[in-house]
């Protein structure tokens, strides 16, 4: 009866989403509305979770510690951008028998697909050289390669160039959430599976996983392809909801705002990526809300210190919790249960009852140093 | 001939300011294996010093060696005690993690000083005065060299040397070159590795500001960001000479500064627009790892298991 389970999530899920997007809309739904405002930070809260899981499958579970996962972004968005503004019209008009509606979803599940496809290309370019580096030369080759693709595309006038790209918006909440929620169940598919544990297992010990038999370079691509080809996703909906490009959006600094989405979350946990990705978009609104400081002649306002605040707590959270705040365990509501009483003697004082034994050893493997 | 010379001079300028600060993250990778993300922001740092020093001292009003010499050294010490601080409350506390949580530490630190800077100082650019009178002297018939361009071989060279005779020649260097081979062994010997470490932080960050104060002599506009792109040059230059190694830094700043500039010159005769000069560096970084990973003068070091 598995699938009747499944298939009742999946019907829910869309009904929610459904009736989310629809108190969006103009009219609202049954008078209910979310304005505009509100709307647009759950759009990017989702694009951001599309963003910040995928890219914990490579650097989370797998390990390998990339920092160019905007440059993947880009390419989605800009590859699928190009396909919209020259061929979106007239797909549309050859599907206009179908409604309006549906006419539009198939041009941006066509443009979804086209970014898809060209990030992991992308990524296949990127990861097969690259990921036979480990470490910090990984993460600068990648930070390097996301560089040299946006000053590419920069320097291409077909789409905009420097002074931007005008991108017609197809997408809408319903879209980005839908795949929103297939980002996270594909990637914890993969991490449940077989390839998870190979992943998982190059993370632990890449030698030790070596010589048990994983073919380390084929599972560090395949991760890194299908974390590039969500990045390309969400740069698909991001451009097509945000309506413009600009290279300025996929910076440096942007794949710093995902990587530091799951390092608070934990590094190797769904959930620390999903709850990273939603602190690191509503941070700066709350800090918006806050009353300016005067110091002397001068009104600081909390919305200008967002990037200091974040540095300040990524900082703290290596110091203070360097596992983030799930480390690689997942929020699940067995935690609210309580533990079975145990014989007396069998535990430790405060040992981590309910928390499975793998999962224990976690703390450990944190603080363990790798210097010499 | 001549452009080529006059291209080679600026490539050599903006390439030696690459060096000096390469000095900086080769020195503290070669005893923390810790990429210091923050060190370009240093650069940054010590740019706004000099400006600060150099504005409210008065020395922008009337250009002389001595201003510029106050500035050069002033901002060299305020850079080396904010490297120490950043040492002292960042690093230190989490050396004893693994090293994508000292990493990771270090990005945190670059945005927190950037952004620092730009809620103090507003992103806006500001300009830098000129210290010292800017005179041309043609050599090789048409190619043009200024005194600011002067200065800053001559200063780096200065420094340079300095930093060599500090480390084979007095015993805190001994030290330092100690510690990079083996931390804890070093200890064990009754060195006082906090100390080594905090002193390669300052050491580092000095050369940085000395940068960042000549750089601004040859190209005044100083803003809360510049020390990005160039902090993430200056690392390419450290890895393509063999991180770890100085003189490797030193040539590989050159290498990279002349490489850049000469893209720029000559790189539409084989198709490369001069806007492509930001992603030189880079290109070049991801050949050297791919093809020699050690660097030009690093020498390949086994894994052990």
């Amino acid at each position: 009866m598995n699938w009747v389970k499944t298939l009742i999530s999946v019907v829910v899920v869309i009904a929610l989403l459904y009736v989310l997007n629809a108190m969006m809309s103009k009219g609202g739904f049954f008078g209910a509305g979310i304005d505009d405002y509100t709307a647009r930070l759950l759009v990017f809260i989702a694009i951001n979770v599309i963003l910040a899981t995928s890219l914990n499958l490579i650097n989370g579970f797998t390990g390998q510690f990339s920092i160019g996962h905007a440059g993947f972004m880009a390419v989605g968005a800009y590859s699928s951008a190009y396909f919209t503004v020259t061929y979106g019209k007239a797909v549309e008009s050859s599907f206009g028998f179908l409604g309006e509606t549906v006419a539009s979803s198939v041009v941006l599940l066509i443009a979804i697909l086209i970014g898809a496809i060209v990030a992991a290309i992308a990524g296949a370019i990127v990861g097969i050289p690259s990921l036979r580096l480990k470490g910090d030369y990984l993460a600068i080759v990648t930070l390097g390669f996301a560089e040299i693709i946006r000053i590419v595309i920069l320097n291409i006038d077909a789409v905009g160039g420097a002074t931007g790209y005008q991108v017609p918006g197809y997408a809408n909440f319903l879209w980005v959430g839908i795949f929103a929620v297939l980002t996270v169940v594909v990637v914890r598919n993969i991490v449940k599976s077989d390839t998870g544990r190979a992943l998982i297992s190059i993370r632990e010990d890449e030698l030790a996983a070596e010589a048990m038999g994983v073919n380390t370079t084929r599972y560090k691509v395949t991760s890194f392809v299908i974390s590039s080809a969500f990045a390309g996703i969400a740069g698909v909906l991001f451009a097509h909801y945000n309506k413009f490009l600009s290279t300025n959006d996929f910076q440096f600094i942007k794949s710093f705002e995902i990587i530091i989405m799951i390092v608070i979350g934990g590094m190797g946990s769904m959930t620390g990526a999903i709850v990273g990705a939603i602190v690191v978009t509503l941070l700066p609104e709350l800090l918006r809300n806050l009353p300016p400081i005067q110091v002397g002649a001068t009104v600081f306002q909390f919305s200008d210190l967002r990037l200091v605040i974040f540095a300040l707590i990524l900082i703290l959270t290596m110091i203070l919790r360097p596992q983030g705040i799930f480390g690689t365990r997942e929020f699940s509501l067995n935690w609210l249960r309580r533990p079975r009483k145990q014989n007396e003697g069998t535990s430790a004082v405060g040992a981590d009852v309910g928390v499975p034994e793998a999962q224990q050893d976690e703390a450990k493997r944190i603080t363990h140093d790798e210097e010499q | 001939m001549d452009t080529f010379v006059q291209q080679l001079i600026n490539g050599l300028t903006i390439g030696s300011i690459y060096a000096l600060i390469a000095l900086g993250y080769t020195m503290v990778y070669g005893i923390l294996r810790l990429i210091n993300f923050a060190h370009g922001d240093i650069y940054m740092v010590g740019a706004y010093a000099g400006f600060i020093l150099a504005t409210s001292l008065g020395f922008a009003a009337n250009p002389s060696a001595l201003g510029f010499g106050i500035t050069l050294i002033g901002s060299m010490a305020i850079a080396a005690a904010i490297g120490m601080a950043i040492e002292r409350f960042a690093y230190r506390p989490v050396r004893k993690f693994s090293r994508m949580t000292t990493l990771i530490t270090a990005i945190g630190m670059s945005l927190f000083i950037e952004y620092l800077f730009v809620f103090i100082f507003s992103g806006t650019p500001r300009s830098f005065p000129q210290l010292i009178q800017n005179e041309n002297y043609t050599i090789f018939g048409n190619a043009t060299v200024s005194t600011t361009q002067l200065l800053i071989f001559v200063v780096s060279i200065l420094l340079m040397i300095a930093l060599q005779y500090t480390i084979f020649y007095t015993k805190i260097g001994k030290a330092m070159r100690a510690v990079s081979f083996n931390i804890n062994s070093a200890k064990l010997m009754g060195i006082n590795t906090d100390f080594v470490i905090a002193f390669t932080f300052a050491i580092g960050s000095a050369l940085a500001a000395a940068g960042g104060v000549l750089t601004a002599q040859y190209n005044p506009k100083i803003e809360p960001l510049m020390g990005i792109l160039i902090g993430l040059k200056a690392f390419v230059a450290a890895v393509l000479g063999g991180i770890g190694n100085i003189p490797g830094a030193v040539l590989g700043g050159l290498l990279i500064g002349a490489a850049e500039t000469l893209v720029v010159g000559y790189g539409s005769y084989i198709g490369i627009p001069s806007t492509y000069r930001d992603a030189v560096a880079f290109a070049i970084l991801i050949l050297v790892l791919l093809v020699r990973p050690a660097g030009l003068l690093g020498s390949n070091v086994q894994e052990k298991v």
